[in-house]
């Protein structure tokens, strides 16, 4: 595997690979000295034209304890705006000798076209509404930590669709496990044609919870709701989104006590997500930032060491 | 073939694809057509069919203020080799063509490049900005007699300030070109068919609804103030339809459709299987690439008039603004040296047009609804000679590179086309001959 730009560049062999690593990579985790190095001598460079804290972080940590060096450069800002062109950026950083470029844009498709610019490898960190495999990757680890495997289990994902990269990975990569998975959005927040996905979809959030609609519910994932769609018309307030969407104490009574609940973060409390749920005993919040480090360490090692069947020693 | 005589005579070409004949040029007219005809300067035309030159109603030749994609010079060569003998250069330039001033310098550097007739469109409003009405009248009544006024690029979307313009252009004999485009329903972020496609890729969405609406909207402000519409560009089967009804109610609406929204379609944007890549820019045009059935729709309604001419919306641009995220790129495409090519494969080849009708949309109905005198005329004596000699039987591959176009920014690079324009006379003056242009076989 060269680049790892869409979660649908993953078959399952390959997936069940990564977070099988993941779990090696996972174990080093807890221990004192957590350096493995396996990428000394590789220069990894987080190439952000967007802001993230969480993303970077986890990508920078994962890339140091493989003993690489990691270079973050920010590009933010349209390079529309500073008369640089997306390849003139790509073909400079790329220029520099790097192995990998982790990339995250603002805009759809910006890493794809990006891979087909430079020689290095590319790991897609996030592009606009389009995709996110490595969170993808990280909460089918989690999912899979509570849940064991993922074939028949059912995962219900709420929140904003439209705008989420979050949402497209996890379909692409939860149905390559064989999980069924179902969206809960109101129509506003629905992608164009989302009856063409591999899922089922709900406008009801309870019907879906209690498992009347598309059978009983295995996990759940809130999704992050920007404020800003509220101008956009996409809903009239916080109040009514809270009362449709949100994960009250009331609607995590309609989960089993078994069925974790995930979220991307930052949450937004209180929105699409309450207290009670951000913090109770199902939510595997913090769970999945710490799997965010040892499946970024998992995709690195398997596109820079060149063999990916080779087992890490640990 | 040689060059630099007085009498020109075209010999054995079909025209409109009918039979075989002999057509002589002198003082830019055709003074006879039949058979054995000589004159100083030969054309073979063996062969070949002989068409009316052809009149794009919409073209971006970027002059003045983006020189370095396109002059008018450039986008005349560009034009005369894809066998237009005149070409109308739209409005959003920098400064925008709103004063007489503007208009009258765009067609006196087409008078100085003098390889097709440039015929500059007005803006509708000042600026562009949809406020209020630029100086129609004083462009009007310019040297450049401008006909055809259009804010494109952006829609006239307040529906008062669209009825004023409708009601004051009618003195001039103008017509009001519309980029239909609601920008309530498609945004400047819009950039590509609302539909699987764009869900799939995370693009925002170009609804079909936001160029309907405001067609159906424009159709009846049209009836209200019985003037003259002319919808730019359409792209969806809904359109037509809109239009049809239109024109069954005897509204006086004209059309274009654009020859990549004949032949694309939006399934480019998540590639190809030939290796083409995901989002490549050079398919992001507005409006958008649309389905299959948008395609079939708009090739139907040409082939029956219901649209009536095809116009190129020709939109150079500098490869550094194309090379950004597909979000961020710039909308448009190359089309003064393809068209042709395109409409032989999309209507031609597929049996839906014949070349009197190629004739018809590419040249008579678009001299019609620009008012361009002495062009899309017959091919009879007496008439102006603006001529286009095409190969319908050699298929040629497009290479971007070889472009007179500035810019290189063509989705037909690569690929093969059924036809291609061998010459192209001008008022009486051949611009190209053997597919290049003819000051240059001559120098």
């Amino acid at each position: 595997m060269k680049n790892l730009l869409s979660a649908a560049d993953l078959d399952r062999d390959e997936a069940l690979a990564i977070l099988d690593t993941a779990s090696q990579m996972h174990a080093i985790q807890t221990r004192e000295v957590k350096k493995l190095p396996p990428l000394r001598g590789r220069t990894i460079v987080n190439l952000f034209f967007e802001d993230s804290t969480r993303t970077r972080s986890s990508f920078e940590i994962a890339g140091k304890w493989l003993s690489a060096d990691v270079i973050n450069v920010s590009a933010k800002g349209s390079s529309v705006s500073k008369g640089e062109s997306l390849r003139d950026t790509a073909l400079t950083v790329a220029a520099m000798g790097v192995d990998a470029l982790v990339v995250r844009h603002h805009a759809s498709g910006a890493v794809q076209q990006l891979a087909d610019w430079v020689d290095c490898h590319v790991v897609n960190a996030g592009d606009g509404t389009h995709e996110h495999p490595t969170q993808a990757l990280l909460d089918a680890y989690t999912l899979r930590g509570k849940l064991g495997d993922l074939a028949d289990r059912h995962i219900v994902i709420v929140g904003d669709i439209t705008h989420s990269r979050v949402a497209r990975s996890n379909v692409l990569l939860l149905n390559t496990l064989g999980a069924r998975v179902t969206l809960v959005a109101p129509p506003t927040l629905m992608p164009s044609a989302v009856g063409t996905w591999p899922c089922t979809t709900s406008w009801d959030l309870d019907a879906t919870l209690s498992g009347k609609e598309h059978g009983d519910v295995d996990a759940v994932m809130m999704l992050r709701v920007q404020r800003e769609r509220m101008s956009g018309g996409y809903f009239p307030s916080e109040r009514e989104y809270a009362i449709g969407y949100g994960l009250s104490p009331k609607r995590l009574e309609l989960l089993a006590e078994s069925a974790p609940v995930l979220h991307p973060g930052p949450m937004n409390r209180g929105l699409e997500i309450s207290s009670a749920a951000a913090d109770g005993l199902r939510s595997v919040v913090l769970d999945q930032v710490q799997a965010g480090v040892a499946v970024r360490m998992a995709v690195l090692y398997r596109l820079l060491s060149g063999a990916p069947e080779e087992a890490v020693a640990v | 073939m040689t060059a630099g005589g007085t009498s020109i005579v075209i010999k054995g070409a079909k025209p409109l694809g009918g039979k075989a004949t002999d057509v002589r040029i002198e003082h830019g007219l055709i003074t006879e057509v039949g058979p054995s005809l000589s004159a100083d300067q030969t054309i073979e035309g063996d062969g070949l069919v002989l068409l009316p030159g052809f009149v794009d109603l919409h073209t971006h030749l970027r002059e003045p203020g983006r020189e370095d994609t396109e002059t008018i010079a450039t986008g005349s060569a560009a034009a005369a080799l894809g066998g237009f003998t005149a070409v109308h250069a739209m409005a959003n330039t920098n400064p925008v063509a709103d004063t007489a001033e503007i208009v009258e310098q765009v067609y006196r550097l087409g008078q100085a490049a003098g390889l097709v007739e440039v015929r500059p469109v007005g803006a509708v409003t000042h600026g562009l900005e949809g406020e209020t009405l630029a100086e129609i009248g004083t462009m009007a009544r310019s040297a450049a007699g401008v006909r055809v006024f259009s804010d494109d690029g952006r829609c006239v979307h307040d529906a008062r300030l669209m009825r004023r313009a409708l009601e004051y252009i009618k003195p001039f004999d103008a017509v009001l070109a519309q980029h239909a485009q609601d920008p309530r329903l498609a945004d400047h972020t819009a950039c590509a068919h609302e539909g699987p496609i764009s869900g799939k890729l995370g693009l925002a969405g170009w609804p079909a609804v936001a160029e309907e609406s405001i067609i159906a909207r424009d159709v009846m402000l049209a009836e209200h103030t019985g003037s003259r519409l002319h919808v730019c560009h359409v792209s969806t089967a809904g359109s037509v339809e809109v239009i049809r009804w239109a024109k069954s109610r005897g509204i006086d609406v004209t059309a274009e459709v654009t020859p990549h929204h004949l032949l694309l379609t939006v399934d480019l944007l998540a590639g190809d299987s030939a290796g083409g890549a995901a989002y490549d820019p050079v398919y992001k045009v507005n409006p958008p690439l649309r389905r299959s059935e948008d395609v079939e729709a708009l090739r139907a309604a040409l082939a029956d008039g219901t649209i009536d001419a095809v116009a190129t919306d020709h939109a150079p641009h500098a490869s550094h603004d194309k090379e950004h995220a597909f979000g961020e790129a710039a909308f448009g495409m190359l089309g003064l040296e393809t068209a042709l090519g395109v409409v032989a494969e999309s209507m031609v080849a597929t049996g839906l047009l014949d070349w009197a009708g190629v004739a018809d949309r590419m040249s008579m109905r678009p001299a019609v609804i620009g008012r361009v005198p002495g062009q899309g005329r017959p091919i009879a004596v007496g008439e102006p000679a603006n001529l286009t000699l095409v190969d319908a039987t050699t298929p040629h591959v497009v290479d971007a590179y070889a472009l007179a176009s500035l810019s290189r920014n063509t989705p037909f690079a690569g690929r093969t086309l059924p036809a291609r324009v061998v010459a192209t006379v001008f008022r009486g003056r051949p611009t190209v001959l053997d597919s290049a242009l003819a000051e240059l076989i001559t120098a």
